[in-house]
């Protein structure tokens, strides 16, 4: 029994043991680096802090003064996600048509893309790789400096980086949906646009609405994280109040989150069961 | 008037296939004039799908001349090509409907190649020609189903309304895929009539795939035997004999392998080699 077991040793255990083992070498330094040191959380002192600031969560600040400035913020912090988004789409549209490889009609038959068409699709490809591979944070930190404090250099962040993102994603979702209804309109003559608007967008059309409207999910939380570098918004705000270790004001602020991001949620539901 | 098929030693491969690869189809020598009905029949894997792909200029050959409406196709330039693939037209065996697309959009695509871009938009919102869908559709007894969504229909009524589309289309050759493979044989022969009737009517070429000997036999003029990718015969359907049909259908052996799919599953989730 033993020496038949042992003729059968499990190939894989070796080079199991030898990755976590390295992994776990890996990890020691970058904790170390990282100073990751979580005992200091448990600090009498910083206790003592966290306490006082967290105690202030229970009563969130809610002055009649105060709530109007709060709405008046998040509203600014809706409409530079909303116009952000809609500049966005203003890019990434034209670019999921050119890169999307599901709509080309020197493919069609010949399993071949021409020269031109592939060195296109390369170059928007690139582009949106560009796009995207700056975080907005950054994007609006230099916008900032260029057209000064406030939510205009949140606007152009937003656009910018989901500009890339959206292209990639929308591309990817069509070249996934069945092809079959738009192969065969293309088969039988019809344009690019025509088997995009006829075959491909309502094989996808749920899939690309509810990824929207969660990316303008993303840019709201976005658009609040930028406000803490100066682009405006509840962001702005929240920064101020925190600096000021006002829990109460943070507290009202995040509520106002929790609520958008539902809101968000609820219209992304509503929308896909009026197109499913 | 040039024919509207003309084909040489076509040879052709599917494009998964590597150079020197067999063939799914092996030196045809074929002319189909304009206004014939043709049946095409043989077994599955014969290569019939293909045929139809490659006849839409939807598959382009490896070798063998082919002239479609007197051009060869792959001669012309991409532009050119694609406004002759508006001259035919190719209905494939699984209807290529989007679910959630309603019928009434799903006829109308097939005036996609006439329309401008401002027409397709507009038509999207409010139907451009909902009369001329709906005619199309009682053609083929699906009247009622003018505004329902694709996916309230049955799989018949899907291939019904996918055949609708020939209607509106302008067509001078319809290449049809196993138009009956979803239908009742009541619905067949209504079927089958309406397509024959459309193409009579316009001088249109009707080429048509099928799985239904008999009704090939009693219904279309010149059948064409396809088998393991070569023309086994090709003849008036009087000289069509049931010895030919026979061995046209003989399974080399029960105990071979299914018929070779040289098909991806994509491939067959398309029902076309497009």
């Amino acid at each position: 029994m033993a020496p038949a077991l042992q003729a059968h040793r499990d190939p894989a255990l070796r080079s199991r043991i030898v990755t976590v083992l390295a992994c776990l070498l890996l990890l020691w330094p970058m904790l170390v680096y990282s100073e990751f040191k979580p005992w200091i959380l448990f600090d009498a002192q910083s206790m003592r802090a966290t306490g006082a600031f967290l105690a202030d969560f229970l009563t969130p600040a809610h002055s009649l003064e105060f709530l109007t400035m709060v709405l008046q913020q998040t509203w600014i912090t809706v409409a530079i996600a909303t116009c952000g988004l809609a500049l966005a789409l203003l890019g990434a549209i034209p670019a999921t048509l050119l890169v999307t490889e599901r709509l080309s009609i020197s493919l069609l038959g010949t399993g071949r893309m021409r020269f031109g068409a592939r060195l296109l699709r390369q170059c928007v490809r690139i582009v949106l790789i560009l796009l995207r591979s700056v975080p907005e944070l950054v994007w609006a930190l230099l916008f900032v400096r260029i057209v000064g404090l406030g939510p205009t250099a949140g606007v152009i962040a937003i656009a910018l980086t989901y500009c890339g993102m959206l292209g990639k994603v929308y591309a990817e979702i069509l070249e996934s949906s069945d092809a079959h209804a738009s192969d065969s309109l293309l088969a039988n003559g019809s344009s690019r646009l025509g088997a995009l608007l006829y075959g491909a967008l309502p094989e996808s059309a749920a899939e690309l609405v509810s990824y929207t409207v969660y990316r303008w999910e993303c840019a709201i939380r976005g658009s609040a994280v930028m406000g803490f570098v100066g682009a405006g918004g509840l962001g702005q705000r929240m920064d101020e109040s925190i600096k000021m270790m006002a829990g109460s004001e943070v507290a009202t602020m995040l509520v106002m989150f929790v609520l958008l991001v539902a809101a968000a949620d609820l219209m992304s539901k509503w929308l896909r069961k009026d197109l499913l | 008037m040039a024919a509207t098929y003309r084909l040489e030693g076509l040879t052709v491969h599917h494009l998964a296939t590597k150079p020197g690869g067999a063939p799914a189809l092996h030196a045809l020598d074929l002319v189909v004039e304009p206004g014939e009905q043709i049946a095409l029949i043989g077994p599955s894997g014969a290569g019939k799908t293909t045929l139809l792909a490659t006849l839409a200029c939807a598959h382009q050959p490896t070798s063998g001349k082919l002239e479609v409406l007197g051009a060869d196709p792959w001669t012309l330039a991409q532009k050119t090509r694609h406004g002759l693939r508006a001259r035919l037209f190719l209905a494939p065996q699984t209807p290529p409907l989007p679910p959630r697309q309603r019928v009434v959009t799903a006829v109308l695509a097939a005036r996609l190649p006439r329309w401008t871009l401002w027409q397709a938009l507009s038509s999207l919102f409010k139907p451009a020609d909902p009369r001329a869908a709906f005619e199309a559709l009682a053609r083929f007894g699906l009247g009622d189903k003018l505004y329902a969504r694709v996916d309230r229909l049955s799989g018949g009524e899907r291939q019904r309304c996918g055949l609708a589309r020939v209607l509106l289309s302008q067509a001078e050759a319809f290449l049809v895929d196993e138009p009956l493979s979803a239908l009742d044989p009541t619905l067949s022969q209504l079927t089958l009539t309406a397509l024959q009737q459309e193409a009579a009517a316009r001088n249109a070429t009707l080429v048509c795939t099928l799985h239904q000997v008999e009704i090939a036999r009693a219904n279309f003029a010149r059948i064409i035997g396809l088998r393991a990718g070569r023309i086994v015969f090709d003849a008036p359907r009087e000289q069509v004999t049931d010895a030919m049909i026979a061995a046209l259908y003989l399974n080399e052996s029960m105990d071979a392998p299914m018929p070779a799919f040289h098909d991806s599953p994509e491939r067959l989730a398309v029902g076309a080699c497009l």
